[in-house]
């Protein structure tokens, strides 16, 4: 009873720091809200509109009408055109364009027996593309103009047999931010739960109240609970906040199965929370918490299957992943609010996240002394 | 429990190779205000740290309240009051607020609660206040919060880190008035200062120096005790005799205050009195006065306020 007593005392307090504390409230709302404009219509893995050039050394109708086919890909978008081959790859290695196409005098010749040809011989090409390859990105979708037919003509067109049909579920139209608005609530969580309950510590240890409150009865896990809970509703506000504004501007779908959606956001705040409490029994001031906030939240977002996918990791780096609580709240958001799964199809994920939050808990109980040594 | 409510044996508290508390032996009875006098850093924070459980002490016995220290530090703390040197609750709650978390914090709920915290308001002048953010506060107010949080769960013994440090004069004899309330009532106190005036009031003193214990006992016997006699001059330049005095080797001390020059003569001399007049002569009135405190920490510190050999 007292127990509760104590706990709910430090909650209302918690709760009364934070509306009075205007910016950090502010903040609440505004990390979502900004991030996920930023990030749902910033990131997009469909290359479009790469600036580009042209060396055209056949000067003909035929150049120019391939020209204004490559454009209308808009793959590329021709900004300037050189003379010869050297200002062109200048131009590169100045990063003026990421790609250069490069056109032969004898343009014409090429295109006839390409045409004649057909796949019988091996025809030569009829240009080729030069591309700044440093980014493996822009050279795939340059990489992915190589096949383009060459004729409007459609009985020209040689129709080669495909191998194997695809059918995208899910996410047919490969929209990129239908894969990233749930992840993003993976990095947004990971970034301000860790944050906010580690600097609530810390704040109280800088600011001398900790002197004070290690001189009463209260108990370490006490504290810890009383911490949390304040930050689990900011947590799932947030959540919120992304997948209604995600529904509304970039129509990924609203989780159909809700109580699977709160079940495993729930987890993995609880992760967080515990994680940013074990941060604060090592970090002495707020600018050490915030050091190793970004510590963990960097591989949350590279390691995390946020930006890259999690299988074209490395083993050893797809085990350092599994470590972090993203990985697994990505790969259960992806699947509870893209394909529709039920949290209970995820149990490793759920049991992961939930034996990470018990032994942080732990931990940070452990090692939070009611000490000043 | 008797009548003893800190003892203490061989308390010592090293930080790497700095020793902040040496040795201490304390022994503090019941409803006694018990004062720490001694400068910045001479271990003073460090030893009510040590009493109140929150630092382990690298050697040594501590007894509190019957509870050894620092294994029964949990069960000291329902019945202690902590009173930080730096203002400790939270600045962007209100006074009321404050109150509230803390009574919570010691298990104080309901009605029970609300009696004791606007009892304690009343008491401590903060009602006007009580819905201002403690932040807010003057250094005054701050004071009275602090000390009405650290004692609404009536606790038996109450520690005092320097607790008139912010505080002007009229602030600080209305928030001694307040300790003697309590005292009388029961409670124990423990107060550290670096205040002669404020040491005057404790009952018993401990002076404390680079983290040992020069000198202990209530400040009557401290002044009865002290193997020297006290004596003021006035007469003309006084700054030349001061020089002159220091070089005598039976005078202990000497400062000047105002138009007097204020010396303490070892007490091998039997008439001071007449040795000084043959000293200086019949231009200077000498008359013996009554010690003060601050000639107790002067001759047992080694360092003091004033000059000395």
């Amino acid at each position: 009873m007292q127990s509760i007593i104590r706990i709910s005392a430090i909650i209302f307090k918690e709760l009364k720091q934070l509306s009075r504390d205007r910016i950090t409230f502010a903040m609440v709302v505004m990390i979502p809200l900004v991030q996920l404009l930023l990030f749902g219509y910033a990131i997009n893995t469909d290359v479009r509109y790469l600036p580009a050039a042209y060396v055209d050394l056949s000067q003909t109708a035929s150049s120019r009408l391939l020209l204004d086919r490559i454009r209308a890909t808009q793959v590329v978008n021709f900004v300037t055109h050189y003379d010869s081959m050297v200002a062109a790859e200048q131009a590169i290695t100045e990063g003026k364009v990421s790609a250069v196409l490069y056109l032969p005098a004898d343009l014409e010749l090429r295109l006839l027996q390409l045409h004649q040809a057909a796949a019988k011989t091996l025809a030569r090409p009829a240009g080729h593309w030069v591309v700044d390859g440093s980014d493996p990105m822009i050279s795939s979708a340059v990489r992915g103009l190589r096949l383009m037919p060459l004729q409007e003509d459609s009985k020209t067109i040689t129709k080669t047999a495909v191998s194997f049909e695809v059918v995208s579920y899910f996410n047919p139209e490969q929209r990129t931010a239908v894969n990233i608005v749930p992840g993003l609530i993976a990095v947004i969580l990971t970034m301000t739960m860790i944050l906010f309950t580690s600097a609530a510590i810390v704040r109280e240890r800088e600011q001398g109240n900790m002197e004070f409150l290690i001189t009463t009865p209260i108990k370490p896990l006490e504290l810890m609970l009383g911490k949390i809970v304040p930050y689990i509703l900011v947590g799932f506000i947030q959540m919120l906040i992304i997948l209604a504004l995600g529904h509304l501007l970039f129509d990924v779908p609203f989780a159909a199965d809700l109580l699977s959606l709160f079940i495993i956001t729930f987890l993995f705040i609880c992760a967080s929370l515990a994680l940013g409490l074990l941060i604060s029994t090592k970090a002495q001031t707020q600018l050490q918490a915030m050091q190793m906030t970004v510590f963990v939240l960097l591989p949350s977002i590279l390691l995390s299957g946020f930006m890259f996918p999690f299988a074209a990791m490395p083993e050893p780096a797809q085990w350092l992943a599994e470590l972090l609580p993203a990985t697994h709240y990505v790969r259960m958001i992806r699947a509870v609010v893209l394909r529709e799964a039920h949290w209970f199809d995820l149990g490793f994920d759920s049991l992961c996240l939930l034996l990470f939050s018990l032994i942080a808990l732990s931990i940070a109980t452990a090692r939070f002394k009611k000490r000043l040594d | 429990m008797t009548d003893i409510v800190i003892q203490t044996r061989g308390m010592t508290k090293t930080f790497g190779q700095s020793i902040a508390v040496n040795q201490l032996d304390l022994t503090v009875p019941k409803g006694c205000i018990y004062g720490f006098l001694g400068p910045n850093g001479c271990g003073k924070s460090t030893s009510i740290r040590m009493l109140t459980g929150l630092l382990t002490p690298s050697s040594g016995r501590i007894e509190v309240l019957g509870y050894q220290l620092p294994q029964q530090a949990e069960q000291l703390r329902q019945r202690i009051g902590y009173m930080t040197q730096k203002f400790s609750l939270y600045d962007n709650l209100t006074l009321l607020e404050n109150l509230q978390f803390v009574s919570k914090i010691y298990g104080l709920g309901g009605l029970a609660a609300s009696e004791r915290i606007k009892q304690l308001m009343g008491l401590y002048q903060l009602e006007q206040r009580k819905h201002q953010m403690a932040g807010s506060l003057s250094g005054g107010q701050k004071q009275r919060l602090a000390l009405a949080a650290a004692t609404l769960h009536q606790p038996d013994l109450l520690f005092l880190d320097e607790p008139t440090s912010a505080v002007d004069p009229e602030n600080r004899r209305e928030f001694w008035e307040r300790l003697f309330d309590l005292s009388e009532a029961g409670t124990t106190i423990l107060v550290s200062t670096h205040y002669m005036d404020e040491a005057e009031r404790c009952h018993r003193l401990a002076i404390l120096e680079l983290g040992e214990k020069r000198a202990d006992g209530t400040p009557a016997e401290l002044m009865a005790a002290m193997p020297v006699h006290v004596l003021e001059v006035s007469g003309p330049g006084l700054r030349a005799i001061k020089q002159q005095m220091l070089r005598q080797p039976l005078i202990v001390c000497a400062a000047q205050l105002g138009s007097r020059l204020r010396l303490l003569v070892s007490d091998q001399q039997q008439q001071p009195e007449l040795w000084l007049s043959g000293l200086l002569g019949p231009a200077y009135q000498i008359e013996q006065v009554r010690p003060s405190l601050e000639d107790v920490f002067v001759t047992s510190t080694g360092v003091g306020y004033a000059e000395h050999h």
